[in-house]
């Protein structure tokens, strides 16, 4: 018994060691939002379309049962770091033939329409999300945010910010042949 | 000067006004005071370390707005809560509640504390005189007779 008293010191500090080892990971980012919809059916919306744009709007239908995978990304005018992922995306469209879809999230549609006029746009589908309820069903945390939505419209996968470096270029793309395998 | 020092004192009220704007508010009292109260629970999922009820962020006052909407069409507050539980998970919550992963977070002050009671307790115990083992003894005469041995040939030592 007192044998065991005494060794409590040491497997106290070996217990909080390893905590703080875990805190001192790289890889984890203690800033990360986790979200509820991983792996679960996208969440039930319809969100018009974005005024003067001439394109669809988008809801969770447009997302099931599409039988590959799509990537849906949440993107504003007012937002900077989505100018600088609007090239990675068309390319990913172009080069690609990446599915994508568009959650305009709390913008102005004039501003959105102008946007998409001056950088041209790569998506298929825009939905206009002005009070950005749909946004919180999706359980995003911030603009820009991207999903990747398998064949039976299941997100697999939830990229926050910017997919530009090309570390985030190769998860998303990892993500999406993942999705295309399931199907 | 004196327009320095009102300016002075508007930033600081300004500083602690809360977020919450006139237009979101709830006509009835009862059912604001509970939104209040909710919203105080809730992690604003873009500053992560402030409650939705004092937080500027855009993403705050949807969630605000949701709240109170929730309130109005009769939800619970457990159900408001899970309302957000349901898209963001236990992070959203202030209290994550106590489950299988949170056993450690929750126990893990009590465990250290106490570990560290008992120890005290145990040291202060081992010290006090008289508990336990005896205090000091009184030397038998053997020892006695041992020790006046010692003390006089150090004397007989001495230059």
């Amino acid at each position: 018994m007192s044998r065991l008293l005494l060794a409590l010191p040491a497997l106290l500090a070996v217990a909080v060691g390893g905590f703080l080892l875990w805190g001192l990971d790289p890889a984890r980012d203690p800033n990360a939002v986790p979200s509820a919809r991983i792996a679960a059916p996208v969440p039930e919306f319809a969100l018009p379309p974005v005024a003067g744009t001439g394109m669809p709007g988008l809801s969770a239908a447009d997302l099931r049962d599409t039988g590959e995978p799509v990537l849906v990304n949440v993107f504003a005018s007012w937002c900077v770091p989505c100018r600088a992922e609007h090239a990675v995306l068309t390319r990913l469209v172009r080069e690609e033939g990446v599915k994508l879809m568009g959650l305009n999230y709390q913008d102005d549609p004039a501003d959105a329409a102008r946007w998409l006029d001056d950088l041209g746009n790569p998506y298929e589908r825009i939905g206009s999300d002005i009070e950005g309820r749909v946004g919180i069903d999706w359980a995003i945390s911030g603009v820009p945010e991207t999903f990747v939505i398998d064949g039976d419209g299941v997100v697999t996968f939830r990229y926050v910010g910017p997919i530009i470096e090309p570390d985030a270029q190769a998860e998303v793309r990892a993500a999406l042949a993942a999705a295309g395998a399931r199907s | 000067m004196r327009r320095l020092i009102l300016a002075l004192v508007l930033s600081l009220a300004a500083g602690l006004a809360w977020a919450v704007e006139p237009d979101e508010m709830l006509a009835d009292p009862v059912l604001e005071e509970r939104a209040r109260v909710l919203s105080r629970q809730l992690r604003c999922v873009v500053c992560l370390n402030q409650d939705i009820d004092s937080s500027n962020a855009g993403v705050a006052r949807t969630m605000r707005l949701l709240l109170r909407e929730r309130l109005v069409e009769g939800d619970s507050d457990a159900e408001v809560l899970a309302f957000f539980v349901e898209r963001y998970g236990d992070f959203v919550l202030f209290r994550p509640p106590l489950k299988g992963s949170t056993y450690v977070l929750w126990l893990a002050p009590f465990t250290i504390f106490g570990a560290g009671a008992t120890a005290v307790a145990l040291t202060l115990r081992r010290r006090r005189p008289g508990a336990g083992q005896a205090g000091p003894t009184a030397l038998s005469p053997e020892e006695e007779r041992e020790l006046m041995q010692f003390a006089t040939t150090e004397e007989a030592d001495r230059p």
